[in-house]
């Protein structure tokens, strides 16, 4: 036991020396996998702001029916009773004309403009909120209280969420897909640069397996090397994206004081860089794995 | 402690380098192997240290069947040799203290004690004065006697010698004959293959001579 842990350490220790010796090609090996790896942990932490941004906007699918500028009173009355004996809807709400320019006053910072209007544009409305938010049924209702007399438009509100839901399936199926690329790409890497130590530990691998050394010595510290040098990949990603979003977000400052809504990017959770990290490693740990049993069952002394 | 029973070793591409050897080594011999270039002197000692498997008869080493060993069983039956070679294998990317650390470091001793045997291995061949220089810097006697603390500095029972005068002037070759002797005076088997006529004449070992891969 002590004895084991005698040699985990010593292995540790020589992996760090040897990056040590060769400083330039240590950081460039951890800076092109710390950026190979940054392409898609940067594109899920976009979609992740993103798919945060969407879930407040289409929590609740709704639809704004518009009524005809000449609909009259007992127009809007008939509707109101239409939809509220209607089986598909749960809940409607009338907004007048005259309370939905009141709104639109209130809310753009537009009421120069409006005020300057010579008559109300707006429309009656209502507002409805569906009993069931499957896409199906909310299209069913949409067509079918389009057709009702003095209805001019009938609008899916969560629509566009939808779209953008879907976009998102599409963007997160391009992450795994370039994630994979990015994981093989780390694998070869490490694969690689194993086989070069390898080819140049050559007569010190020879040596120890005469004087007794078992496979699983020689290994040690190839398998360290890869696992660390992951490691190290990883953390040089994670330190990309935070200082990219971290720049972005001064950005974003400006834009948000003009919109006078908060834009805000987050960074990555604290599970997510764990995994990033564990993922990495295990991934350097895998190509190394692979280069050793490929090239030292090779080197046999004579 | 070593036995061969009639023992052939083939080399792929069909070089016969032994053809039914018979010998055995007891418990703290010194035995010299003779005979000249191509006798099959080097092929004896890879067969004890399980570095070539016979081609037929068999090598017992401690009881144990080197052509049966499992490749798992190796490297703990090769702790019980410590290995020369002619062209010594000295690592030059380190320090000679660390060369000698190696075998230490591959039975996971503890630190400090592993320390300490360097020393006193560096001191019997007469290095501990240089053990922070690279082997580069040593002379070929003194890289040889680098590697023969190496070789005993984890206490083999067994020293395998391979040439071990092969590039050394005379006087280098008798202070390594009194360095042999002394490992063999406290009880280590000292196997030497070597054509070296003066070594042997000194020494007075048991010998045993090789023509052509058959004892002669």
């Amino acid at each position: 036991m002590k004895a084991w842990l005698w040699h985990q350490l010593d292995a540790f220790v020589t992996t760090l020396a040897r990056f040590a010796r060769t400083p330039v090609v240590a950081l460039l090996n951890f800076g092109v996998i710390g950026i190979a790896l940054a392409l898609p942990v940067g594109l899920y932490v976009a979609l992740d702001n993103l798919q945060g941004m969407t879930r407040t906007l289409a929590s609740d699918p709704q639809l704004s029916v518009f009524l005809a500028l000449d609909a009259g009173r007992a127009d809007v009355d008939g509707i109101a009773t239409r939809l509220r004996r209607h089986p598909g809807v749960r809940e409607s709400r009338y907004v007048s004309r005259e309370a939905a320019l009141k709104e639109l006053k209130a809310s753009t910072g537009l009421a120069d403009v409006v005020d300057s209007l010579p008559a109300n544009p707006l429309p009656d409305a209502f507002i409805v909120v569906p009993r069931n938010a499957a896409p199906d049924a909310l299209e069913g209702l949409r067509d079918e209280v389009s057709k009702w007399p003095k209805v001019t438009h009938v609008q899916l509100d969560a629509a566009w969420a939808r779209r953008l839901d879907a976009g998102l399936r599409v963007a997160r199926l391009t992450v795994w897909i370039l994630a994979t690329l990015f994981a093989f790409a780390l694998v070869a890497v490490t694969f690689n640069t194993i086989r070069l130590q390898i080819l140049t530990r050559r007569e010190e691998i020879e040596v120890s397996k005469l004087i007794g050394a078992t496979d699983s010595f020689i290994r040690r510290p190839f398998l360290y090397f890869g696992a660390l040098q992951g490691l190290a990949g990883g953390l040089a990603a994670w330190g990309i994206i935070w200082v990219g979003i971290y720049l972005l977000n001064g950005g974003l400052a400006e834009l948000s004081r003009l919109y006078a809504t908060p834009i805000e990017l987050r960074h990555l959770g604290l599970a997510d860089s764990a995994s990033l990290l564990a993922f990495s490693a295990a991934l350097g740990w895998f190509g190394s794995w692979l280069s050793v049993n490929q090239h030292l069952a090779h080197i046999e002394p004579r | 402690m070593i036995s061969f029973s009639q023992v052939s070793k083939r080399y792929p591409g069909g070089l016969e380098a032994l053809r039914g050897v018979t010998l055995t080594i007891e418990r703290s011999e010194m035995v010299f192997i003779t005979g000249p270039s191509g006798a099959g002197k080097s092929t004896v000692l890879k067969l004890m240290a399980a570095i070539e498997r016979p081609t037929s008869g068999s090598v017992l080493v401690n009881n144990q069947n080197i052509g049966r060993l499992r490749p798992r069983a190796v490297p703990f039956l090769r702790r019980n040799f410590g290995l020369i070679f002619q062209d010594q294998k000295l690592l030059f990317d380190r320090s000679a203290f660390d060369n000698v650390m190696l075998p230490l470091a591959i039975t996971g001793f503890e630190r400090r004690e592993a320390g300490r045997r360097v020393r006193a291995a560096l001191d019997k061949v007469g290095l501990l004065a240089k053990e922070k220089f690279n082997p580069v810097r040593l002379s070929g006697g003194e890289q040889q006697r680098l590697a023969i603390a190496r070789a005993i500095v984890h206490r083999p029972a067994v020293l395998l010698a391979d040439e071990p005068t092969g590039n050394l002037d005379a006087a280098y070759a008798l202070e390594l004959g009194e360095l042999f002797r002394s490992f063999n005076q406290v009880g280590v088997t000292v196997v030497i293959a070597t054509h070296d006529e003066s070594l042997a004449a000194r020494l007075k070992p048991r010998r045993i001579a090789l023509k052509e891969g058959r004892a002669a």
